[in-house]
């Protein structure tokens, strides 16, 4: 009897020593450092990114952050990766329409955000301080940023500046070359609006044939004043050079061209399609680099982000505390895509109408294009 | 002669001279193999098997059959006149919802989207909310999607249940299944890769012209000048050879666009006007300009090769029998220069069809190859099935060209110096 109460006693015992040597050894392999290959934009974004959260970051916590620009190939650099079975990236920074696809192929972790991410400064939970409808099964969205077209003001008398997106397609009254981004997406939207669609209706029109042919159409009026970029840099570079009138751009980049360079560039805020842009997890990194989407997507550390980069928060709690550009009084608010004057006529960008049609309609845009 | 003349010859140790002769040689064959063998692992390891895997993924169609497999097995009986019926649906609601489960869904959406577009929201919308479906199943889902009423869509499952499919040469080639089944011409406006092929295959033949009627000359003088010039000859030729194809690409954009080196000195000069700069690049020209400058070595080389081993007593005899100097060229020098006119013919036209990053910086909207869209669909829209199918086909041009070549020349002509 004696006997078993003595084995009973030393496997206890033997049973917490173990558990604690064990939960030592766990806490002294969190707290060494780690290299985290972090996949983003670069550009002007990065370097929101790196100011914002990642400098902060790797003082607090002494990991050391490797920034790769492949965010414009994400997917297909994603799906490469878990097909080679050798998956490097540890987050991605990537859009919502692609985080759905590479969601449902099982290349990204589903996400419990209100377990995972940190509350609001007044304790609201994620799920409801985020913008409604941003979160996504895989998706933490971190910015709204927005497709606009800016144009250079010097190229224009000063009473007959242009304001709407139908102005852009008024080769007449505004004439000069436009660059345009070489893919469907943004451009059958404008077409549709400087058409006359009102901005609500634009993908119930697209959805027709007659609405597609209308919108080709209506580029077609265009088609020999446009020079077609692909790379973001490109629009504010061409628009700089007076190389062209009008460039569509990601707003942000027109924004620091403007406030940083001097650049003389407006930004026209009618018709502006936005959307959210964000982190996802390859699958399998989740425990390497929660605490650092913690840290990345709290409160404070998206209002900092909108001290560097025109991109609105993706929180309701941060964009209150959103202040002046970095180093300068230029409020950022007006700035912002979600400014309540810029945001009037906008047109929140339809992911699924894209993930289903964008393979027809890019192949139908190429085909117009090489007429 | 007392040994029978039939007895074998043997050496000294006593083994039969032929084993001997047997062993050594397998040795040596052995030597040489382990020689090669890392060249021919890296060739099968980087080579042989990527191609491989790109031929088979052309027509591979692995996706709806194996994240469909109720589906498929329940399609495979319909006979495709009508909507199928109710154990059809039920299938698709059980396929949907073990797929929404082991998130493998994906892969089968994008590719029958590549089909039919709207099959992606239409499988997607219908996994997110199969879980609360209850029979009947085929009232359920096209109360869902509309899609799931549309003959078409339950055609399309059916024609791609198949584990092999043509469908990537067929878009590769601007084809495509009708709703029966028959292969028919996409609509016009939707028409861009048999113009990309043809584009691409006419601008390589003039690049290939370009760089033998400047070469030919360059090559004649390297192989004919004395020693001393012929070398500085050749470092020149040879200097470009070895820049990086990106600097040469660039500098071409810096001299030919419209603010450019060359426009803005003929404007100083007073050629053109102003406002009238000539477009040169981004467009046709450019393509053809800078990949005639980028493959010339390739042709210069091979012809070198070629006329260094042509002995000048042949034009000088030529010329002592009465031949005026054309007619002795035309007669005697050219036709000797053929396999070398053939050889770098060859090489840079299978080259040229191949290249991508000079057709897409300096090539704008009109000089794009056919190959800047396999790229397009590698990095971009992930249809990799279709960009294997059209990098087969160039593949399959290639091949054909390099057939026709060693029938007519032989392939042991080609040498690069």
């Amino acid at each position: 009897m004696n006997n078993t109460r003595l084995f009973k006693e030393t496997l206890i015992k033997g049973a917490v020593t173990g558990a604690l040597g064990l939960s030592t050894l766990a806490l002294a392999v969190s707290a060494q450092a780690e290299t985290l290959n972090i996949v983003s934009w670069g550009g002007a974004y990065s370097m929101s990114q790196q100011k914002a959260y990642n400098e902060p970051w790797m003082k607090k916590s002494g990991d050391e952050i490797v920034n790769i620009d492949r965010s414009g190939n994400a997917l297909a650099g994603l799906r490469a990766q878990s097909q080679a079975g050798n998956v490097t990236w540890d987050l991605v920074d990537m859009l919502p329409a692609d985080a759905l696809i590479a969601c449902a192929e099982g290349l990204i972790e589903p996400l419990d955000h209100d377990a995972l991410l940190a509350d609001a400064p007044d304790g609201t939970p994620p799920t409801e301080d985020f913008i409604e409808g941003s979160l996504d099964e895989c998706f933490v969205p971190s910015i709204v940023y927005s497709n606009i077209v800016a144009f250079n003001t010097e190229m224009f008398p000063e009473d007959k500046q242009p304001s709407t997106i139908a102005d852009v397609f008024d080769l007449e009254n505004y004439p000069g070359k436009r660059t345009l981004m070489r893919k469907p997406i943004n451009n059958l939207e404008w077409a549709l609006v400087a058409d006359g669609v009102a901005p609500e209706d634009v993908y119930d029109v697209l959805e027709t044939e007659e609405g597609v042919a209308r919108a080709f159409a209506k580029l077609d009026t265009i088609k020999d004043q446009v020079i077609w970029w692909e790379e973001g840099a490109q629009p504010p570079q061409l628009l700089a050079d007076q190389e062209v009138a009008f460039g569509s751009a990601y707003n942000g980049r027109i924004f620091n061209a403007a406030a940083n360079e001097g650049q003389p560039f407006e930004i026209i805020w009618d018709a502006q399609v936005f959307e959210l842009d964000g982190w996802v997890v390859p699958t399998g990194k989740l425990d390497k680099v929660k605490d650092y989407l913690y840290f990345a997507t709290d409160t404070q550390r998206l209002a900092d982000q909108a001290k560097y980069i025109s991109y609105g928060p993706a929180r309701k709690s941060s964009a209150k505390m959103v202040t002046t550009l970095a180093g300068t009084d230029i409020e950022m608010k007006p700035h912002m895509p979600t400014y309540g004057p810029n945001f009037a006529t906008a047109i929140p960008k339809d992911n699924e109408f894209w993930a289903d049609n964008n393979d027809e309609l890019t192949q139908r845009f190429n085909a117009w294009l090489a007429q | 002669m007392s040994e029978s003349p039939t007895a074998p010859l043997k050496t000294a140790d006593g083994v039969p001279l032929k084993t001997s002769l047997r062993r050594a040689v397998r040795r040596s064959k052995l030597k040489a193999l382990l020689l090669v063998s890392p060249l021919l692992a890296f060739l099968i390891i980087a080579f042989v098997m990527p191609l491989f895997d790109m031929l088979w993924r052309s027509v591979d169609n692995p996706e709806v059959s194996t994240a469909l497999p109720r589906t498929s097995q329940a399609l495979a009986d319909w006979d495709g006149e009508s909507l199928p019926d109710e154990p059809v649906f039920a299938a698709l609601a059980a396929d949907l919802e073990a797929g929404a489960k082991a998130r493998s869904l994906g892969l089968v959406a994008s590719r029958l989207n590549y089909e039919k577009s709207g099959m992606r929201s239409a499988l997607m919308g219908s996994a997110r909310r199969v879980a609360k479906l209850e029979a009947p199943y085929k009232a359920a889902l096209i109360d869902i999607n509309d899609d799931w009423g549309e003959l078409a869509t339950w055609r399309v499952i059916k024609r791609e249940s198949s584990p092999y499919t043509l469908s990537y040469y067929l878009a590769a080639v601007d084809r495509q299944y009708s709703p029966d089944g028959e292969i028919v011409a996409v609509p016009d406006y939707m028409q861009v890769y048999v113009t990309l092929f043809w584009r691409t295959f006419w601008m390589s033949g003039v690049i290939m012209l370009m760089t033998l009627v400047l070469g030919y000359p360059v090559a004649f003088l390297l192989a004919n000048l004395p020693l001393r010039h012929s070398n500085l000859l050749m470092i020149l030729v040879l200097l470009p050879f070895w820049t990086s194809l990106l600097v040469r690409t660039t500098t071409w954009i810096a001299i030919l666009q419209s603010q450019g080196v060359l426009n803005d000195m003929m404007v100083a000069l007073g050629i053109i006007a102003d406002e009238a700069r000539w477009q040169m690049i981004h467009n046709k020209m450019g393509t053809i300009i800078a990949m005639t400058h980028i493959l010339l070595p390739f042709m210069i080389l091979p012809l070198y090769s070629v006329m260094k081993t042509i002995p000048p007593s042949y034009m000088h005899a030529a010329r002592s029998l009465g031949g005026k100097p054309f007619l002795c060229f035309r007669r005697v020098y050219f036709p000797l220069t053929i396999p070398g006119i053939a050889a770098g013919g060859i090489l840079v036209f299978i080259l040229s069809i191949g290249y991508y990053i000079t057709p897409a910086l300096v090539g704008g909207q009109s000089g794009r190859f056919i190959t800047n869209y396999i790229a397009y669909h590698m990095q971009t829209s992930l249809n990799w099935g279709l960009a294997a199918a059209i990098a087969s086909i160039l593949l399959f041009v290639v091949v054909v060209c390099y057939l026709v070549f060693n029938r007519l020349i032989g392939v042991d002509k080609v040498k690069l110096g």
